[in-house]
């Protein structure tokens, strides 16, 4: 038997060691990241010099030379151009959104009156926060709430005409609250209504299947411009004088249709990436239809399709800025429409409205990008790569 | 104004369907108690919101002034903006009672559109502006052979600025985009020699430019553009009430009754200011037309007369500082000139 000399083989294993200074700290991810090589070192200091560059002068148009607060446009406007600044100053009038921005948010509602969409902003965030908490109990309650008695609730506090609250025509409204009701609204209906139609198309039963790929067919074949044009200058047209079928009605109905139909073909997507098995295995277990789709097929084919659905709501609440064709004022809109006011005419003021509203719907899109990415990670618990 | 070409799309169905104005429209406006105003969707000088939401302007006025005239306060009105497309539309179905958005009264829309206009509450044409420092010297529209000028597509404005160039057989660079806000960026930053437009738009233009002072308006008007309101066709009465409010603004400006003055002159002795006011011992013009009698004083007491309208919308009193011009009363050498009231 040979005799092996064991003196040199290690008996316990060696402590990990941190890795070389070379390849950790701030000085190896400066050079992994953004001196690796010739091309990067020169990308990496072109893109210092481009920031380098705007970054200043973007901090101090939007904050260090910006005007805050005024009465009218000379506050934001140079001396030659008739207001108190010195020659040569540009800077963001944020004066401009200031003293616009009751009409932002609410349109022209009447001033007195704006408490009522203050109230549903107040009860819609305590409903809705709680419902994205997916720790919060009563679930059930809570979107009974939100989906079925918040609106009848808005409607009522909104429109008025009942309870001592005066009548405000929905011509006055405008502004944020355009903007959200109308995609709240749109988000409510689209999504029932598009599983409905997704499950429709898919359906055995003729009629109801072509019903659903007629409607799916058509209102996607059709841009919404031209639907909301048709509704707002021929429909009038066609009805008796006087017979005024309300703007914001059909505005809200075109919309929530139009979400409806993209939304059925992103869940029709999520249906037919099931596995048949899955269908099949629910029929083995002598569930029924409804059984079927509710239990098992649908809680995951919405879980793959989340991305979609999300994305069809952004493009929604983006696309309600399109009501301008009907001359309602969305957010957009109504900023655009206050360009046009002669006190505040500056060349500052298109800049300055322009990158509030885009702020706004920015904020609003990256809130829901941000919690759908949320609900993916909650919601995984299969397909994991 | 603008957009004619899309306009004619509808003339024909529009014509059409017209007949179903009906009469009575005073009627209708005084149960339902205020008058439902077309305006545009926002412009300078004419409608526009200002911070309170409240819509300023000539046309916001006229309405005004005509809801003074049926009740005695120039409060009652609503207003309702609407798109160039949309306009015609809704003053056929009814949306609106009176349409007071700075559109042009031509043949074919008084004609074929079902509309009755009332007067030109402002007479406005396509003009030109230079920067004069970079073309010093030019003063006049015909020096502008070879120039760039900046124009907004799929308007009037673009076709009457190929004409104008052509009979007067100058060459020129038309620079054309869509959106309003492109135009006034190539036009600030200096990428064309001209911006052309409606006159009284581009007083408003001016003011969004870096340096107003040193562009100038060309006094060439190369387009005939009154404007003025509209009513539906079919309704004398209404527009009666209409054009009437309108020459009753002209006639208190040369009368010289103005806000301020409208309660000391009703004890005036002039015969021609009694009558406007009705103070005349047995003048009953403001009930021939369907009105009180004191119908003028109350036009007065809401929005002044014409030239105050003038003045606090687009004039001297504005950002705009809009000339009075052509649109000065007829004694003042301008075109403004209201029959009388007797």
């Amino acid at each position: 038997m040979q005799e092996h000399d064991m003196s040199w083989v290690r008996t316990e294993m060696t402590l990990a060691q941190p890795a070389p200074p070379g390849e950790r700290g701030a000085y190896a991810w400066v050079r992994k990241n953004l001196v690796a090589s010739v091309g990067d070192t020169i990308l990496t200091i072109l893109g210092i010099a481009i920031v380098a560059w705007i970054l200043p002068q973007v901090i101090n148009w939007a904050f260090i030379n910006a005007q805050w607060t005024g009465p009218d446009r000379t506050v934001c406007a140079t001396v030659s151009q008739g207001g108190i600044q010195p020659d040569g100053w540009t800077g963001a009038c944020w004066a401009f959104v200031n003293a616009k921005f009751g009409q932002f948010m609410f349109g022209t509602y009447h001033i007195e009156e704006r408490w009522r969409p203050i109230l549903v902003a107040v009860l819609f965030v305590v409903l809705l926060v709680p419902m994205l908490i997916p720790r919060v109990p009563r679930k059930g309650l809570n979107a009974i709430l939100l989906f079925l008695v918040l609106p009848v609730v808005a409607h009522f506090l909104l429109v008025g005409g009942v309870f001592g609250l005066p009548h405000v025509e929905t011509s006055r409204w405008g502004g944020l609250l355009v903007t959200l009701s109308l995609s709240f609204v749109g988000m409510a209906v689209s999504l029932p209504l598009g599983i409905a139609l997704a499950l429709g198309r898919r359906s055995q039963m003729p009629i109801v299947k072509w019903l659903c790929v007629v409607f799916i067919e058509t209102v996607r074949g059709i841009p919404l411009i031209t639907v909301l044009f048709f509704a707002s200058v021929m429909l009038p047209l066609f009805l008796p004088e006087g017979v005024t079928f309300d703007k914001y009605l059909r505005a809200l109905i075109g919309v929530s249709l139009f979400a409806a139909a993209y939304m059925a073909e992103v869940v029709r997507g999520g249906l037919q990436a099931i596995p048949k098995g899955q269908y099949e295995g629910a029929d083995s277990l002598g569930l029924g239809y409804w059984q079927k789709m509710g239990l098992i097929v649908l809680p995951q084919a919405l879980k793959l399709v989340i991305p979609g659905i999300v994305n069809t709501f952004i493009g929604m609440f983006k696309d309600t800025s399109l009501v301008l064709i009907i001359s309602m004022f969305d957010l957009l809109g109504v900023v655009k429409q206050n360009f046009s006011d002669p006190n505040w005419a500056t060349p500052q003021t298109p800049k300055s409205g322009l990158i509030f509203a885009a702020f706004v719907f920015w904020l609003f899109c990256f809130g829901m990008s941000r919690y759908s990415m949320y609900t993916e990670r909650r919601l995984d618990t299969g397909y994991k790569r | 104004m603008k957009h004619i070409a899309l306009g004619m799309f509808g003339a024909a169905a529009l014509g059409l369907m017209a007949s179903a104005a009906s009469a009575g429209t005073l009627d209708t406006v005084k149960q339902k108690g205020f008058i439902q105003c077309g305006v545009s969707t926002g412009l300078a000088g004419f409608s526009a919101p200002d911070d309170k939401g409240d819509w300023k302007g000539i046309d916001a006025d006229f309405c005004r002034a005509v809801a003074a005239a049926v009740f005695g306060d120039g409060s009652k009105v609503k207003f309702t903006p609407l798109s160039a497309k949309e306009r015609f539309t809704a003053l056929q179905s009814g949306e609106i009672d009176i349409l007071s958005r700075n559109t042009t009264w031509t043949s074919n829309r008084d004609s074929a559109l079902g509309l009755d206009f009332v007067g030109v509450t402002y007479y406005d044409g396509q003009g030109f502006m230079i920067n004069a420092k970079k073309l010093p010297g030019v003063n006049s529209a015909l020096q502008l052979s070879g120039a760039a000028v900046c124009v907004q597509s799929g308007t009037t404005t673009e076709l009457n600025l190929a004409d104008y160039f052509k009979k007067n057989k100058m060459e020129y660079n038309p620079v054309v985009f869509e959106k309003l806000e492109e135009v006034n960026a190539a036009y600030d930053s200096g990428r064309c020699d001209a911006y052309t437009t409606d006159q009284s738009g581009l007083y408003g233009i001016r003011l969004t430019l870096s340096s107003p002072a040193d562009h100038v308006v060309l006094p060439e008007i190369i387009s005939k553009e009154p404007l003025g309101p509209a009513v539906r066709q079919g309704d004398d009465q209404w527009a009666h009430i209409a054009r009437w409010t309108y020459f009753a603004l002209l006639n208190a400006e040369e009368a010289g009754i103005t806000q301020a003055n409208v309660d000391e002159m009703k004890t005036s002795t002039d015969p021609n200011i009694q009558r406007l006011l009705g103070t005349e011992p047995d003048g009953k013009y403001g009930a021939d037309l369907g009105l009180s009698n004191d119908w003028v004083v109350n036009i007065i007491k809401a929005v002044g007369n014409y030239g105050e309208m003038f003045e606090r919308n687009v004039g001297a009193g504005s950002p705009l500082k809009i000339a009075r011009g052509i649109n000065a009363l007829w004694t003042k050498g301008g075109l403004q000139y209201g029959p009388p009231v007797r």
